[in-house]
């Protein structure tokens, strides 16, 4: 166990260290979230206006909620691309060569994807108060939503880990990123779930993300739904995407 | 006597050997463009994706935004009707990260420096270059509009109005597509392009992409929005899907795409100028 975290501690600080001293890491990992609340809170704002679209908090909320779990899943997702790179540049073959215990490997990087989203949601949270954002819910809702944005960091970092240990190039970057930004759209993201129709309407009703973009709102908003669905979708995929970053780890340990 | 004619190399100097006469300008361009093309058509994956994003985009947001034609004032049309504009915008964008990154590869990799020890004149390399980019535009804009019209989009404009909102869109490519190249012959680097593609992006989500500009609720957006000339961009081209022929949209769409064409080309000239002294 010593071991294990003294690897994922190492793994972890050269993780947050690379992405703080590097701006062309740093900045799209901090500036994308913002233009996204700023578009969609912004731009789209008269989208409340739309009959039956009924959010206490008003728009700048209902948008926050998705933002803030994008950065999170983003989070994890700019965790693989450092990955990645890590396997392009050689330093990850060497890491492999070196760890004590190559597991603690995964958990650093899920650590380091952690801290660098905090570092995200600490400022799209300051933007979006600064912006007018109205919270209706209590203190305890609050650490729900912060919860459900870790387990949502969690899953991407693990699924990008998964992805870039395989692939082990960074030309993985589009796998990794294309199906989390699918999913994340396929959610309800600018109006409510019974406002969709159609085809999107079905694909939302079944997608994992809506309950945790739901729960999330929800919370916000001090009217709490589907809370125990999104921690429990989110728990099953953490350990879903934990044996899958594994198996990962294990095809680059064979790769040598 | 014409075969050998046709191997005749179309860059070869005509020097103290003269054995050749110099290529003329058209035939520096082709030779240039050709490869360019045919380059850009060997790497797929920067095909694909270009080609495929916007669509994904445009399915989704198509679909997830229909309810804001419910809001008071929206056109008369379906909001999938009203999004089909932005895929070409997007397709430009991407235009310019291709067409930057393959000419930052050429001055990375030397083959710029050894291309300047021909006679090829800048102004040629420079239009050469950005034939794999016109080309891509072409497909692109061609794709977007098809896979509008199945997905039930009509054209208000109708067949003449398509074939003129192709051209708009290709120029608004060019015009990228010469930023792009700006940019390269700029920084000299793939990765500094690249860098610059997150805020060409965020111009199209500072538009009137989602919406129109009157419908903007946020003043300092509406704003932004108003001085944006994406704005103006995208409504030349939507103009076309849903209004019919409107004068003043498509001068301003045609105007802005001229002007950044000219702009951006004027600026490639001058920075392809010092980069071949540099060189």
């Amino acid at each position: 166990m010593r071991r294990f975290a003294y690897v994922a501690r190492g793994v972890a600080w050269r993780s947050v260290h690379n992405t703080l001293v590097n701006p062309a890491i740093l900045l799209p990992s901090l500036i994308f979230p913002l233009f996204f609340l700023a578009a969609f809170a912004g731009g789209l704002s008269k989208v409340a206006e739309v009959p039956n679209f009924h959010y206490g908090p008003g728009y700048t909320a209902f948008q926050f909620a998705f933002v803030f779990l994008q950065s999170a899943a983003f989070g994890g997702v700019f965790t693989g691309f450092a990955i990645a790179r890590d396997f392009d540049s050689g330093f990850a073959r060497r890491l492999l060569l070196t760890a004590p215990r190559r597991s603690g490997i995964i958990a650093g990087y899920a650590l380091g994807a952690l801290a660098r989203w905090l570092l995200t949601a600490t400022l799209i949270t300051l933007a979006a108060l600064l912006a007018g954002m109205n919270v209706l819910g209590n203190g305890g809702e609050l650490v729900g939503i912060v919860g459900i944005g870790v387990l949502m960091n969690l899953v991407a970092a693990l699924w990008a880990c998964g992805v870039a240990m395989f692939l082990r190039t960074e030309q993985a970057g589009a796998l990794i990123q294309m199906p989390v930004f699918v999913v994340l759209f396929l959610a309800p993201v600018y109006v409510p779930l019974n406002l969709l129709s159609g085809w999107i309407h079905a694909v939302a009703q079944i997608n994992p993300a809506t309950a945790a973009l739901e729960a999330a709102r929800g919370l916000l908003a001090g009217s709490p739904v589907k809370v125990a669905l999104a921690f429990g979708l989110l728990a099953a995929g953490s350990a879903l995407f934990a044996l899958w970053a594994r198996r990962g780890l294990a095809s680059a340990e064979r790769a040598g | 006597m014409s075969s050998s004619a046709s191997r005749r190399p179309v860059l070869a100097a005509a020097g103290p050997l003269g054995a050749l006469p110099a290529p003329s300008l058209l035939e520096q361009v082709g030779a240039i463009a050709r490869r360019s093309v045919v380059r850009t058509f060997r790497q797929r994956a920067l095909l694909v994706f270009p080609l495929v994003f916007p669509l994904i985009l445009f399915a989704i947001n198509g679909s997830a935004l229909s309810a804001a034609r419910k809001i008071p004032g929206f056109p008369d049309v379906s909001y999938r009707d009203f999004a089909l504009a932005v895929p070409f915008l997007q397709g430009a964008l991407f235009v310019a990260v291709t067409a930057g990154t393959d000419l930052a590869r050429d001055i990375q990799s030397g083959f710029f420096d050894r291309l300047a020890l021909t006679p090829l004149r800048g102004s040629a390399l420079l239009a050469g270059q950005l034939g794999g980019a016109v080309v891509v535009a072409c497909v692109q804009s061609l794709c977007y509009l098809l896979v509008g019209i199945a997905s039930g989009v009509g054209i208000a404009s109708g067949f003449g109005g398509a074939l003129v909102l192709l051209a708009l869109s290709i120029l608004i490519a060019f015009g990228f597509a010469g930023l792009g190249s700006l940019l390269a012959l700029r920084f000299g680097t793939g990765e500094a392009v690249q860098g610059f593609f997150p805020l060409l992006f965020v111009t199209v989500f500072l538009s009137s992409s989602s919406l129109p500009r009157n419908l903007i609720k946020t003043e300092w957006f509406k704003e932004v929005a108003t001085y944006n000339p994406v704005s103006y961009l995208i409504e030349g081209i939507r103009s076309l899907i849903i209004t019919g022929w409107d004068g003043q949209a498509l001068a301003l769409g045609f105007g802005f795409a001229l002007a950044l064409s000219v702009i951006t080309l004027s600026f490639a000239g001058a920075a392809m100028k010092n980069r071949l002294v540099r060189t």
